[in-house]
């Protein structure tokens, strides 16, 4: 026991800071992806309940690709793929080098297309529990369909789409892990190299999943206060 | 004059062309993007489909297809098996039943899959002796055997919600009317509840089929040789980056493939309650 407190310590002999750092890392990620998720997941929806038709199909050939593919094939697709794109493209311009494309800007553009397609799909059942009187009141309102939608609909859509939502920001949360795969130093990459260094794999993977563990439970705390401050106003009613 | 003739034929005037707006427009252009990437796509495929590469690596990429199908069905299998008691212990009175069955689905649907794979399967090592005392040691030292149980363990948490969910859906009239009937209880859950829920699981037992063949592309990390890590080793051998696209082409067929079917197998089973 007073070993295993040993290994987990900080300072020079116990492997918490690299833990914690690598705590950091996973977080940031997650927080840095969600913004372009939700933004890119908000248009696809409003792309896929457009009266276009190719609009509608584009969008759907969107998620199907994305939620079609396994999370770490996406990874590997956009870091093999955009590092190749850049080097044929260096080469073509005439400049021969070699270039690493950055495994966190790597893992946000792969994390931001899986989840984009998911928060689509939260958005779009969303959009569907809106009654069309809503718009038509706006209509009548005089507002102009962009400012319906901004300051009519989206108030409303939010608060409909949050329990979804949450559930693709916990699933976000967890499919970080994949990119320890493509060399980004995160929790799970962190525990693996200490998990190999000192032979004590069950004791650092288990902490490793119980701090995803403590990360979910502080999403769903910090979920269920966002749900219940975006309802505030249905007590009045 | 023409007046003889009664029956004028009235012809619905032809419908006002449509307007180009700008999402039209804008919806076009994506489709053409989509349709451009998609003719290269086939174009850059059906150039390598006689290349060394395809040559070389097709009977590999067969047999990592038939290993990831090996892992997903026995994944599902045995997950399906084990959600059961899990399912009725969650549903259970009794807090020395529900608590742990809680704990074991909050666990595994709150860690990562890649976690849990690699806690069993590095973990296992560190009860060596233990395991070894039982003889079920071989199981752990398979990477096979192992992702297959962190798998198995994984699904059979995510089917015991889903199972929970689909019982607890039902109305309790259906119990009632069943009890009314003189049916006993085994029978009336047999018969009457099971039957009604799962239809309603259907759709999300789909959704965790789909989940579990995307998920199993993890078990390449720990060196299986399913689809992925065939991918990954003839990757790290040619360089070559259509063994990216191959793979993402067949994993996007078989999800998809699953994905009609399945709406299908949904659409028959259901075909009474369309009104």
């Amino acid at each position: 026991m007073n070993e295993a407190l040993t290994l987990l310590s900080f300072g020079d002999l116990g492997w918490g800071d690299a833990i914690a750092l690598g705590t950091v890392v996973t977080v940031s990620l997650a927080l840095a992806t969600l913004p372009f998720a939700l933004i890119i997941g908000f248009l696809v929806a409003l792309a896929k309940k457009s009266n276009e038709p190719s609009l509608k199909l584009a969008a759907n050939i969107y998620t199907t690709i994305f939620r079609g593919l396994p999370e770490l094939l996406t990874l590997f697709l956009v870091y093999f793929g955009v590092q190749i794109a850049i080097l044929n493209g260096l080469r073509l311009i005439g400049v021969d080098t070699y270039v690493e494309v950055n495994s966190f800007v790597a893992g946000m553009v792969a994390m931001s297309l899986v989840s984009s397609a998911y928060m689509s799909e939260a958005f779009l059942s969303a959009f569907r529990g809106i009654p069309q009187g809503q718009y038509e009141g706006g209509h009548a309102l005089g507002l102009r369909h962009g400012q319906t939608l901004m300051l009519v609909i989206f108030p409303q859509l939010i608060r409909l789409a949050l329990p979804a939502l949450g559930n693709s920001w916990l699933i976000l949360l967890k499919d970080t892990a994949l990119v320890s795969v493509i060399g980004l130093s995160d929790l799970m990459r962190e525990t693996g190299i200490a998990a190999r260094v000192t032979k004590e794999a069950f004791l650092f993977f288990g902490i490793a999943c119980l701090i995803y563990l403590v990360l979910a439970m502080i999403s769903s705390v910090g979920l269920s206060w966002t749900e219940r401050w975006s309802k505030r106003g249905d007590t009045a009613r | 004059m023409t007046g003889s003739t009664a029956t004028v034929q009235m012809s619905r005037p032809p419908a006002p062309p449509r307007a180009w707006t700008k999402t039209r427009i804008f919806g076009h252009t994506l489709m053409a993007m989509w349709i451009v990437s998609g003719i290269s796509l086939v174009y850059y495929l059906a150039s390598n489909i006689a290349s060394p590469f395809v040559q070389k690596y097709w009977p590999v990429y067969l047999h990592g297809f038939f290993v990831t199908l090996e892992i997903v069905g026995l994944s599902l299998l045995f997950g399906a098996l084990l959600s059961v008691p899990i399912a009725l212990a969650r549903a259970s009175r009794w807090k020395v039943f529900s608590a742990p069955a809680f704990a074991y689905v909050y666990f595994f649907r709150g860690t990562p899959l890649i976690a849990q794979t690699f806690l069993l399967y590095y973990g296992a090592g560190s009860f060596r002796p233990e395991l070894e005392a039982i003889g079920i040691w071989p199981i752990f030292r398979e990477a096979f055997y192992c992702v297959i149980l962190a798998f198995s363990l994984n699904t059979s948490a995510y089917q015991a919600e889903i199972l929970r969910g689909a019982i607890q859906n039902v109305p309790r009239g259906q119990w009632e009317g069943a009890q009314a009937l003189g049916i006993p209880r085994s029978v009336a859950f047999f018969k009457v509840i099971l039957p009604q829920a799962l239809l309603v699981a259907l759709r999300p037992y789909g959704n965790e089929i789909i989940l579990m063949i995307k998920g199993s592309a993890i078990a390449a990390i720990v060196t299986v040789f399913d689809l992925m890590g065939e991918t990954r080793r003839a990757y790290s051998r040619s360089y070559d980056f259509q063994a990216y696209i191959w793979a993402a082409v067949i994993y996007l067929f078989m999800v998809e493939v699953l994905r009609r079917i399945w709406d299908r197998f949904e659409a028959r089973l259901t075909r009474h309650l369309i009104r």
